[in-house]
This record gives C-alpha cells, sequence and structure tokens, in this order.
C-alpha cells in the first residue's frame, strides 16, 4: 500500500532537549576503536579552540534517528517499521557537536517514494543547540522494503 | 578548527593513508550499548537468519564511523568535516568466529572547493565487495 503523498513537508516538533555527556562521547569512541585525544581530553579539545570535549561526526546520528522513528512510527504514516532498512545518510555540519550541548531535533519528511513495490522515505533532521543555533543537519533515506506474497 | 594538512599541499588525487577496521561480534554488541541502536540483526544470529540475512551484520552507521576515521585521523581535527554522506550498498556480513570481518578503507581528494576545502572520495570495502557507495566527506584544511 503506497504511503500518504500528503506526509511530504510535514514537519513534527522539536524533540526535548539531549544533553551530551563526555562519558557518553568517551563510550561512542571507545565503542568505533577511535582513540583521538579530542574525544576525551578537555585539554587536547581546547587546544584545538573547542570549549570541551567534541563528539565524533557520527554521534548525533544516535540523536536524530530516534527523532526520526517517532516520524515513521506515527500511525496515521502507515510505514511497516519492521521491514525497514537505512538507504543513505547524511549530515552537514555547522559546527561539531561538543559536550554539554543540549540539542533538540525538529524532523521534516522531505519525500516520499515508491520504487519496486519499496516504500522510500527521506527524512531530514535539524538539530539546534540551547541558545537556538543550528548544528548539523542530518539526512536519513529509509527503505521500507516490498512484502513477500504470503 | 585547525587542520594539520593544509589547502595547498594537497591535488586532486592526493591519496589519504588508508586503514583497515577489525569487527567481530564483541565489537558489535559494545557499539549497540554506545549508540543505542539495539536491532537484533546486529547481535542475534537467529533473528538475522530469520530476515533473511546470511548471518549477522555490522551496524552501517558503525561501518560509516569507520571510513571517516581515514579523513580524521589525516586532517587531526574532526571538527574540520563539513559534510559527510555515504550510501548503504551492502552489508557487513560478521561471522561468530575469532576473525569477524574486515572493513577497508581508502579515500583520495576528488576536487578543490571554494574556502580551503576539499571533497575526499572513500572506498569502503569488505570481503572484496563495497559496502558503502557514493561515501562522500568535504573537510575544510589549513
Amino acid at each position: 500500500m503506497a504511503l500518504d503523498q500528503s506526509f511530504v513537508g510535514r514537519t513534527y516538533p522539536a524533540t526535548d532537549p539531549y544533553e551530551v555527556g563526555r562519558e557518553k562521547i568517551r563510550e561512542f569512541a571507545e565503542a568505533v576503536g577511535d582513540t583521538n585525544p579530542v574525544y576525551t581530553d578537555p585539554e587536547a579539545a581546547k587546544a584545538l579552540g573547542y570549549a570541551d570535549v567534541i563528539a565524533p561526526p557520527t554521534f548525533v546520528f544516535s540523536i536524530t534517528f530516534k527523532a526520526a522513528g517517532e516520524v515513521v512510527r506515527d500511525p496515521l504514516l502507515g510505514l511497516d517499521y519492521s521491514r525497514v532498512v537505512h538507504g543513505d545518510q547524511k549530515f552537514a555540519y555547522r559546527r561539531p557537536v561538543r559536550a554539554g550541548d543540549r540539542l533538540t531535533v525538529t524532523s521534516t519528511i522531505e519525500a516520499i517514494k515508491s520504487m519496486a513495490g519499496n516504500e522510500i522515505v527521506d527524512i531530514r533532521g535539524e538539530v539546534h543547540d540551547e541558545a537556538g543555533e543550528h548544528v548539523v543537519t542530518a539526512w536519513t533515506k529509509l527503505v521500507a522494503r516490498a512484502a513477500e506474497e504470503a | 578548527m585547525t587542520a594539520k594538512i593544509a589547502y595547498a599541499d594537497v591535488e586532486v588525487g592526493t591519496e589519504l593513508p588508508a586503514q583497515t577496521f577489525t569487527v567481530d561480534r564483541a565489537t558489535l554488541v559494545q557499539y549497540a550499548g554506545a549508540s543505542g541502536d539495539f536491532n537484533p540483526i546486529h547481535w542475534n544470529e537467529k533473528f538475522a537468519k530469520g530476515v533473511g540475512l546470511p548471518d549477522v551484520i555490522a551496524h552501517g552507521m558503525f561501518t560509516m564511523a569507520e571510513a571517516i576515521r581515514v579523513v580524521t585521523d589525516w586532517v587531526g581535527d574532526p571538527g574540520a568535516v563539513v559534510d559527510y554522506g555515504v550510501r548503504f550498498t551492502k552489508p557487513v556480513v560478521v561471522p561468530d568466529d575469532e576473525r569477524g570481518a574486515v572493513i577497508e578503507v581508502a579515500g583520495k581528494v576528488a576536487a578543490k572547493l571554494d574556502d580551503n576545502t576539499v571533497r575526499v572520495d572513500l572506498l569502503v570495502t569488505s570481503g572484496g565487495q563495497k559496502v558503502l557507495g557514493m561515501s562522500r566527506a568535504v573537510v575544510r584544511l589549513g
């Protein structure tokens, strides 16, 4: 069943703030095996001009994907979330995410397409800090694979 | 923002130091915890096979996180990354053995852009197959 095209352009309310913690950044950097001290040592971060440790470039996905999840689980949109795979991912950074940030995400459905029975949804997540300044934009393409014939 | 590579010192075709990254089941469990992505296709073989996958697969975002390290290790300052995008073309299959899977990442400067930025194109493979497509980063140099 094709998804409702009228959802294209729909923007969802901003999420509650996510507070970025030093130890969460450390945990993420360790999980990807990245030993760059700018992720764990505030002095190393200051030496590069940052107020506190910064996060690896893809760290923010955890926050934007949670916000996108609320969109794709919107019962009115009717996407079969159990069949969803990640198609594309892109980020455009104004500045790196850093410890102490309180980030909100505003998600917008940019496009809905149907190809060979697959439903494709493009979601843009705008991430802002507590001062309302733009930090990063994340574009996520989700593909709900066609259901197999019973 | 303090990149250790100078814009004047790179040309189109300049190669970044290539890297390889090993991923095993323990890596995936650790990444699941750190990222909050607990989809069982990344840790439960029975579940993964039940949805038609050959075995447990790595998180696409894990592979994306490793691939950009070729760029961030090159410039030193990860905050120099202006844009980064990938297409997830093939899954990285992670067998339950001592070796796991290996992700190989090569990168080269594809274009010199305005404001001391360059576009780096990344080639990301595992087991001889390209796992990320359209894998590109724009990074600001010194």
